[in-house]
């Protein structure tokens, strides 16, 4: 008895294989990567939000599952960091910051390369269409030509500005850097808590938001051909004190520990008048959930310094793959749904977060989440530089040694020398560079 | 059974084992690893494998202006809070060092800052300074009194994370310093009464002077924790505004998971172990010292 029912175990087992391989190969033609599990990291950002509520049709659609796993930036960084330099790193797929990461990754042979993979038709249908990639999105990519990541999130520096306040000043939206500095002076009540003008004085994430200052005068933060420090140029003595007398005169005290939440809850609860910076941060200001002036704020591009309007337009963010993974194609299948057309149709219109897809910002759907003159000063910015910092692998060092600048100039201490000093310790850095 | 003959013969080596896999492998381990970084430039935006350097991390060091200014502002801050939280929890101790009912509610309030999370404090601290808005300078206002610039001065910032670790640390003097209160024997207080003493002078002649050894011992004890602080100026102010408040452990976290600069963080650390050390041995040395 024991036998027999052993026997007839055996025969349902082998039938049961058979019928599980046969439909095993029939989903390898419509689903080859089917339970496929991805290591995703991302970063806690608002395309991240806007495209959870997405992954699960993904999922249903090809099999393969993602492990979505989110930090804060600078959390993402140093985890990516220490996991691919501690080797037999799991990770598939990650969001990255180009302009912050790219240089040292591909430094360190961390990426696969995407270039191979967008141009293969066999992997990459036409239809997907690479070129409808912004090119100055692509190009901050763009690393010693290895193309690092797909562009997800795209930022321009753009001017902040309480339409109430102006009005009532008899001003018109500040148009040059010489107009920004009357209007900050004339909207400034610091006895009554009311500042004409606020901006992040944080030391490193100050950077950033100072570079089309910078460009603006006509200045920049190294020669590249000649790798020679720029920081002590007479444009770039400029931009500081321009930068730091504005904070100081017209910004908030405890400036110098504002990064943007800070500077963001300052104009939020109504309390400055203008404030520059990145456009994508626009909800904090605009959404009446979040702010008290959502109704009496409008966006406009970039105030023209000596060298007419400058502003940064940098991928903040883009999706890349590392060298290690062992799944390229099931994480390339991720990447390329994930930047897809249709996909950032969605994370554009219901989340909000500015793609670099120029298809998109042409459709309707497109432009629904964005008030009309914050796409007007956004498309009026795609022609910026692509990048907000310099272009170097020691990122974090050289933010830290431009900050020290911006520092000084707003605490009103000699900005000809600490631009001096921070000149001599980046062509340190510099020197000590790849090329 | 040749196994249990085994473990019988030399059991004085199998018990210990756990204890000491765990000190070689949590402890002896990553003390001597980073030594060996220190000698080498391993650096992770180099793409190269660490190389051996010699001392030259340990020269860069002593040349480097903000390491210094780290080292010194370190110092600063750990003085300041220890010198504060002694004066204050001994003065605290006396005054609670008597019978008067909701005496252990008190004790038990004064506990609560030392089980506190310290990110959660730093947050808390970090609406009460602010300048324009917190409720510190909102206060102060009010009472018409000048509102400094508290973590975002550069100057004020050092004494206003001072002020959190007081605030925080002072509990614990008070009860090392409460322990000792009660330890005391009662003759001396006795033959300075016979001896006719006023109030004043049994504090300072009698009471202050036992009383010593226990307050010492509180003392370089905070002075080693604080001398370690990361966790409230990490997340109050990052080292800012500028470096003012970048003390050597902010210093050598930057140089590492900022700059990754891993061969010259780990000689900034091995440079921090000693201080630590330094004291901690202090510490070891003055309590036998007391002691005998």
């Amino acid at each position: 008895m024991a036998h027999h029912c052993t026997r007839i175990s055996c025969l349902l087992l082998v039938i049961a294989a058979f019928a599980a391989e046969g439909h095993r190969a029939a989903t390898a033609q419509t689903k080859p990567y089917a339970g496929t599990a991805i290591r995703f990291l991302a970063a806690n950002h608002p395309w991240t939000e806007a495209i959870k509520p997405l992954l699960p049709e993904f999922e249903a659609r090809t099999g393969i599952k993602i492990r979505l796993e989110s930090y804060g930036e600078d959390q993402l960084t140093q985890k990516l960091t220490t996991e691919f330099t501690a080797g037999g790193s799991d990770i598939d797929a990650f969001m990255q910051r180009p302009l912050q990461e790219a240089r040292q990754y591909v430094q360190n042979k961390w990426y696969t390369d995407l270039n191979p993979l967008v141009k293969d038709p066999a992997r990459t249908p036409a239809d997907w269409s690479f070129a409808d990639f912004q090119a100055g999105a692509v190009g901050t990519e763009m690393v010693k030509g290895q193309l690092t990541g797909i562009p997800i999130v795209v930022e321009h520096e753009v001017l902040y500005y309480r339409k109430d306040l102006l009005q009532g000043a008899g001003l018109s939206v500040p148009k040059t850097l010489d107009e920004l500095k009357a209007a900050g002076q004339k909207l400034s009540d610091k006895g009554k808590g009311k500042f004409g003008f606020v901006a992040r004085g944080q030391r490193s994430p100050a950077v950033t938001q100072f570079s089309s200052f910078l460009y603006s005068f006509g200045g920049d933060w190294f020669n590249q051909e000649t790798h020679k420090a720029t920081l002590d140029t007479p444009e770039a003595m400029a931009a500081f004190k321009f930068y730091g007398a504005m904070l100081r005169e017209y910004g908030p005290p405890g400036v110098l520990n504002m990064s943007w939440p800070q500077a963001v809850a300052v104009f939020a609860q109504g309390n400055a008048g203008l404030y520059t910076d990145a456009d994508s941060l626009f909800p904090n200001m605009l959404d009446p959930g979040k702010s008290q002036v959502a109704d009496k704020t409008g966006v406009a591009v970039f105030p023209a310094g000596p060298k007419g309007s400058v502003m940064y337009s940098v991928t903040s963010w883009g999706l890349a793959m590392p060298a290690s993974t062992k799944k390229k194609d099931a994480a390339w299948e991720f990447i390329k749904w994930a930047t897809s057309k249709e996909t950032t149709t969605k994370t554009q219109s219901v989340g909000a977060v500015p793609g670099a897809r120029g298809s998109v910002w042409d459709s309707a759907a497109g432009k629904a989440k964005f008030p009309a003159d914050w796409v007007a000063a956004a498309q009026a910015s795609a022609k910026g530089r692509s990048y907000d910092r310099p272009l170097v692998v020691q990122v974090g060092k050289a933010r830290d040694i431009i900050g020290s600048v911006i520092i000084a100039s707003i605490e009103g201490k000699d900005v000809e020398s600490a631009a001096h000093q921070a000149n001599k310790d980046f062509q340190a850095l510099l020197d000590a560079e790849p090329k | 059974m040749r196994f249990e003959g085994f473990l019988d013969r030399h059991v004085r080596w199998v018990f210990p084992l756990p204890a000491l896999v765990f000190v070689v492998v949590m402890m002896a381990f990553p003390i001597v690893y980073t030594v060996w970084n220190s000698l080498t430039g391993w650096s992770l935006s180099e793409g190269t494998p660490p190389d051996f350097v010699g001392l030259k991390n340990y020269v860069a060091l002593i040349r480097d202006q903000r390491f210094l200014l780290a080292a010194a502002r370190t110092f600063y801050f750990t003085v300041l809070a220890m010198a504060v939280e002694v004066v204050l929890g001994v003065a605290i101790a006396l005054l609670l060092n008597r019978d008067f009912p909701g005496k252990r509610i008190v004790n038990s309030i004064m506990l609560l800052p030392m089980m506190a999370t310290p990110v959660a404090i730093a947050m808390v601290w970090l609406f009460m300074y602010e300048p324009s808005a917190g409720v510190i300078n909102h206060v102060l206002r009010v009472l018409g009194l000048p509102t400094p610039l508290w973590i975002a001065g550069a100057d004020s910032v050092i004494p206003a994370l001072a002020l959190v670790d007081i605030w925080q640390w002072t509990p614990m003097i008070v009860l090392i310093s409460l322990a000792g209160l009660a330890g005391l024997p009662a003759d001396p207080y006795e033959a300075a009464e016979v001896d006719g003493a006023t109030a004043w002078q049994t504090l300072w002649r009698v009471t202050i002077p036992m009383l010593m050894p226990t307050v010492t011992i509180a003392a370089l004890l905070r002075l080693i924790d604080a001398l370690k602080t990361f966790d409230i100026i990490y997340a109050m102010t990052g080292g800012g505004p500028g470096f003012s408040s970048e003390t050597l452990n902010i210093y050598t976290y930057n140089q590492a998971f900022s700059y990754f600069s891993f061969g010259y963080a780990s000689s900034a650390l091995v440079v921090f172990f000693a201080i630590v050390l330094g004291v901690s041995l202090l510490v070891s040395v003055t309590r036998r010292t007391v002691e005998v």
